[in-house]
């Protein structure tokens, strides 16, 4: 791809990067950090690129280690980011119904 | 093999990478998020068979095994990391992430004849390998393997500064000479600029530098894109680099810093590493029966936990002492300031593990009008984010800090171990306020005493 199209969409990508994520709530900055954590893992794809070009051991093994890294960036980033998001619960429906009665009810 | 041609490849990537905006997009709200973080994790799967289905791969049982592997470490420690231990936890995948990129541009250096391709790989080497290197030291403070104070030792700035000029030295000789060794010392410059760049950091001021490594694994791992002509990694990585950067700035901003401040603060000597002053004037000391009869009687009560309550793990306690106090037909919510925890937004996720629905945790700009109809506003291990000098006196370090407005309610309780005041090293004139009462003792403890107390009202 030429340097042109790419600096295009590096620009538009800002863009949306911004626009997206200014309106995450500060409730869930935490996973989002985590989330995007996870998504820059994407390097994995990068990694396997070079592993399966490798010709020589040594390139082969270093390329393996960014293999396993990117793999532990990636898997772990959204299983982690999944356990966090799974605890953010709704208020169940009766508590509330309850609360709102006796506060009226004062 | 190559079972798939280039116009499908390419059509894939950009589902990937749409799949990752729409990911990030779910976040916008906790109804949404889990099932935007799937659609993430969907992108990413998507992306990895692409990779294998398009490109011709040598080794494919050896990068499997590498696969295999990592899926095998990461995915354990994920499941199983306690949620106070999520921020040196996200400190190191983004550490493994930055080092991953790294390493795919050093390889890439032997296949690289174009200056401009060589300017990307020597971009993605020196930023992953700070981004490795800092995450490394973060990790080891937040994990307390290390002091968590300032690092500093006279000459550090020099320092920093010659491994500085060395590392741009050896990129300008790589981008037009292509040398592997060159690229090889330069990483181990990154790496030791990392080092440089977290030590002098203090304790308080970790998390913001978590956020800013987060965006610069990002924009190597968008670099590295450029390097393999890969769409996808630019979108990727430019995403969450746009979005640390946004992250970073807005906890600097709720921390009423500069995000230059706390990176180059310590090396001016202006970093936090907080002051024992304790003033001599009286304060309102109280008793866990007391603090109960003033929670049990009121109508609505204000929570204001800080990283006092997150340090003594306090967090189920105070769930429960919501629930018990709401049980008594109080409104009780949980006012969070962006800054309470280890990293932004950490202490809703400590309240979300302990059961408290995201209803009752309520961001500073919606429960701050709502202190003036409260009767008690309980702050739990938290004093900067309260102190009114932020609004006041504009002599103060702290001053133009956006604070959550307790010394609007009714009365305010504090819970703290002692009368020290917070990182920013600052009194807090609230504590000697006439509707001010303390409990001082650990926070979880206080928080347990308080709960037997109103529970045997």
């Amino acid at each position: 791809m030429d340097g042109m199209s790419l600096l295009t969409i590096t620009v538009l990508a800002v863009f949306v990067g911004f626009e997206v994520v200014s309106k995450v709530s500060s409730t869930l900055h935490t996973p989002l950090m985590s989330g995007a954590n996870a998504i820059h893992g994407i390097i994995l794809v990068g990694a396997i690129i070079v592993a399966g070009q490798a010709a020589d051991p040594l390139v082969l093994a270093v390329a393996l280690l960014a293999v396993v890294l990117a793999t532990a960036n990636l898997v772990g980033g959204f299983v982690v980011t999944d356990r966090m998001l799974h605890m953010f619960h709704a208020r169940k429906q009766v508590a509330r119904q309850e609360g709102a009665g006796k506060v009226e009810g004062k | 093999m190559s079972l798939l041609d280039p116009v499908w490849t390419s059509l894939l990537y950009l589902v990937a990478a749409v799949f990752f905006i729409l990911a990030l997009r779910g976040l916008s709200s906790p109804r949404t998020a889990r099932r935007g973080n799937l659609i993430g994790a969907a992108g990413a799967l998507i992306a990895v068979v692409t990779v294998f289905l398009s490109a011709r791969l040598e080794n494919i049982p050896w990068i499997l095994a590498a696969i295999a592997l990592g899926s095998a470490v990461a995915a354990p420690v994920a499941r199983r990391v306690k949620m106070t231990q999520m921020p040196q936890l996200v400190a190191l995948f983004n550490g493994v992430g930055g080092g991953a990129a790294a390493l795919v541009a050093l390889l890439e250096l032997t296949h690289a004849d174009d200056p401009w391709v060589r300017l990307a790989i020597v971009f993605t080497l020196l930023v992953g390998a700070v981004s490795f290197a800092g995450s490394g030291v973060t990790f080891a403070k937040l994990q307390e393997l290390m002091t968590t104070r300032p690092v500093l030792f006279p000459g550090l700035p020099v320092v920093m500064a010659a491994v500085l000029l060395a590392a741009l030295g050896a990129a300008a000789a790589v981008v037009f000479t292509g040398s592997l060794p060159l690229a090889v010392l330069l990483l181990v410059l990154g790496l030791a600029a990392g080092v440089l760049l977290v030590l002098p950091v203090g304790g308080a001021d970790v998390p913001i530098v978590i956020s800013l490594l987060n965006a610069f694994t990002g924009l190597a791992v968008a670099a590295s894109g450029v390097v393999l002509g890969n769409v996808l990694l630019v979108v990727a990585g430019t995403l969450v680099g746009a979005s640390g950067t946004i992250l970073t700035r807005a906890m600097a901003a709720a921390m009423g810093r500069s995000v230059t401040g706390i990176l180059f603060g310590a090396f001016r000597g202006g970093s936090t590493a907080g002051s024992t002053a304790v003033s001599e004037r009286p304060v309102r000391s109280s008793s866990a029966e007391d603090v109960a009869v003033l929670l049990g009687y009121a109508q609505r009560v204000i929570i204001v936990p800080g990283y006092g309550l997150a340090v003594a793990q306090g967090q189920h306690t105070a769930a429960e002492l919501a629930l018990a106090l709401e049980g008594r037909g109080i409104e009780v919510d949980f006012a969070i300031h962006p800054v309470a925890g280890r990293m932004p937004g950490h202490m809703n996720v400590l309240l979300a593990e302990a059961n408290v629905p995201y209803e009752s945790l309520k961001e500073m700009g919606e429960i701050n009008p709502e202190f003036k109809t409260a009767d008690v506003a309980l702050v739990v291990g938290a004093n900067d984010v309260v102190n009114p000098a932020a609004k006041t006196s504009s002599g103060s370090p702290i001053y133009g800090m956006p604070i959550l407005e307790v010394a609007e309610a009714r009365q305010v309780v504090f819970l703290k171990r002692s009368m020290r005041p917070g990182f920013a090293g600052i009194e807090n004139d609230l504590l000697y306020e006439p509707q001010t009462s303390l409990l001082f003792g650990d926070a979880k403890d206080s928080l347990a005493q308080v709960l037997g107390a109103v529970k045997a009202l």
